[in-house]
């Protein structure tokens, strides 16, 4: 059978497409799962633990439940955008996947803006919550959205300016040639791991930190999660969601982590580098899952921050360790670099022993700076409840 | 590349032209005519995000992730920031007496766009390879322009107009200051 070229490239791209999709969408149902349980074993409970050996069909469970239940939309709601906004959290999500390389000839989309194109796609979600939060017509839907919408801006900052930081120890962009060669440039996710020789996180340790703090808060989950806190604001931009709206939300959102993960194992550990016996793909989830776990872990030991303490944390506290970070290394890679632009192995263990100290002074600092010393800490207030109990006996 | 050769390939890239084209001119309309500011500013977004995909059917990648990230990631959250500050949300534009020297204005504008995008001599890629007058190193560099847009953009953005950028960067850092300025108290 002759198909014609654009048939058989539009099937190709949708199978591709297909598989990435539900990959994604089937590891975010497992990785539920998964956070429960082992949010269950940081807190001493079981965490699910019913349906399935170790509870594994959970996930199932909850998507029929979540897909019978009604789907209501509010009275005051603006019933488009209210529709719209869970697909545009997701989106984004899907999105950065398309970009990625999970090995050296396996990616969906090879981008020459790589990097570039994630930063801009993710700042889409920040559009999302907002519109979740003011189309539902509840107050504490847009006093969520407000915040999230403060919040994520603010975050995009340090974030877009510890990447500035790793991609200057990406060698220079490669022109093309004649043999049919595109050219590369210097944003391309594949040209980014391609030269980590040594893994960025060894060698600019403050981007990976500075990093990995926003871009948790960019998915607003525990310490970082007053978008929708709880105790304050029922459950925040999604208060009035429900359904499969609401099943949409939660996926974006579980989503989150594993697309964050794949972002920091890209830029700071290497992303598909391995060696030799254990194919790279295997190598990059391997990768993946250990990032996914510290994230996890991060979450489960942090209590939930005030909105004014995670602001200041983002301008007082992370831009400057960005700024700082960009500048330390623009000056090594301005004596270390080779006449081409490159940096030398050596030269790249020698910045690796100049900026961890940097980051562990910068980091000690910063803490005095910015947090209560230990022995001038508020004393904690009896709670009321203490009271209450006490009168009852 | 040129759009509408007839072949199979530019058939596919004609459609999502069109597709393209039609959705930002419908929705930059829809953003001057919708009462309602928020749905404004949703419509606003939607043209942003299709001038983007034009620039990806130009082959000018970095423009097109640029255009996300500053006017989709930054412009429109601030207009929505001014949204939420604004109390009047649907009461549409106030009236006024200007429609119809605005809407000469507009025609004339459209006019002389119209002639100018029609009457400029465009250095076309294909035209300006087979015409023969460049030699072939020259030739090789063009291509290697459109394939890998980034370090030239780079090159002339930071290298050969770095006082530009800069002075654009200091515009916006007094415009910051200037605000600060304006609304603190004391």
């Amino acid at each position: 059978m002759d198909l014609p070229e654009w048939l058989a490239f539009g099937m190709a791209g949708f199978t591709l497409a297909f598989i990435v999709i539900n990959a994604m969408i089937m590891s975010t149902a497992l990785y539920t799962w998964f956070e429960r349980r082992a949010l269950g074993r940081f807190q001493v409970r079981l965490g699910p633990n019913r349906w399935g050996p170790f509870g594994l069909l959970q996930p199932l469970a909850d998507i029929i439940k979540l897909i019978t239940k009604e789907d209501t939309i509010p009275d005051e709601a603006d019933r488009p955008a209210f529709t719209v906004a869970p697909v545009v959290l997701l989106l984004p999500m899907l999105l950065v996947v398309a970009v990625v390389p999970f090995g050296e000839d396996s990616f969906l989309g090879r981008l020459n803006v790589g990097i570039l194109f994630i930063v801009g796609v993710t700042s889409i979600s920040t559009i999302a919550i907002f519109v979740g939060g003011w189309a539902s017509g509840n107050k504490y839907a847009m006093l969520g959205a407000m915040r999230g919408v403060a919040m994520l801006i603010s975050y995009e900052v340090p974030m877009a300016l510890a990447i500035a930081g790793v991609l200057l120890l990406v060698g220079p962009a490669l022109p093309a040639d004649a043999e049919g060669f595109a050219g590369i440039s210097s944003l391309a996710l594949s040209k980014i791991v391609e030269s980590q020789v040594l893994p960025f996180l060894l060698v600019s340790p403050l981007a990976f930190l500075v990093f990995v703090a926003a871009a948790s808060a960019e998915m607003s989950r525990t310490p970082f999660d007053q978008i929708e806190a709880e105790s304050e604001l029922g459950s925040g931009y999604h208060t009035e969601y429900s359904g499969i709206k609401f099943a949409v939300f939660q996926l974006a959102e579980f989503m989150a982590p594993i697309v964050t993960s794949i972002i920091i194992v890209t830029l700071f550990l290497g992303g598909t580098r391995g060696f030799s016996p254990v194919p790279e793909q295997i190598w990059f989830i391997l990768k993946v899952f250990v990032v996914i776990f510290l994230l996890l872990w991060v979450r489960a030991t942090w209590p939930r921050l005030r909105i004014d303490q995670i602001m200041a944390f983002a301008w007082k506290g992370l831009f400057g360790l960005a700024i700082l970070n960009l500048f330390v290394v623009a000056t090594e890679i301005e004596f270390l670099r080779t006449s081409d632009g490159t940096l030398s192995t050596g030269s790249l263990w020698l910045m690796a022993a100049i900026n961890w100290p940097v980051t562990l002074v910068s980091v000690v600092v910063l803490a005095r700076l910015l947090g209560h010393g230990r022995m001038d800490r508020p004393e904690p207030s009896p709670s009321p409840l203490a009271n209450m109990y006490a009168e009852a006996e | 590349m040129t759009l509408g050769q007839g072949t199979e390939d530019s058939l596919f890239i004609d459609v999502v032209f069109w597709v393209i084209a039609v959705s930002s001119i419908v929705s930059a309309i829809a953003v001057v005519q919708s009462k309602d500011l928020f749905r404004a500013a949703m419509f606003l977004v939607i043209s942003f995000v299709a001038v983007a995909g034009l620039f990806v059917l130009l082959r000018a990648e970095f423009l097109a992730a640029v255009q996300v990230l500053i006017y989709v990631g930054a412009i429109s959250v601030l207009i929505l920031f001014a949204v939420l500050m604004t109390r009047d949300v649907e009461g549409g534009s106030p009236s006024n007496r200007q429609v119809v020297p605005i809407g000469i204005l507009a025609v004339l504008f459209g006019a002389v766009a119209i002639f100018v995008s029609v009457d400029t001599d465009w250095n076309l890629l294909e035209t300006t390879l087979s015409s023969g007058t460049v030699t072939p190193d020259v030739a090789d560099g063009i291509t290697g322009v459109f394939s890998n847009t980034v370090p030239v953009v780079a090159k002339l953005l930071i290298r050969d107009f770095v006082l530009a950028f800069e002075v654009a960067s200091v515009l916006l850092l007094a415009s910051i200051i200037g605000a600060l300025a304006l609304v603190r108290e004391g």
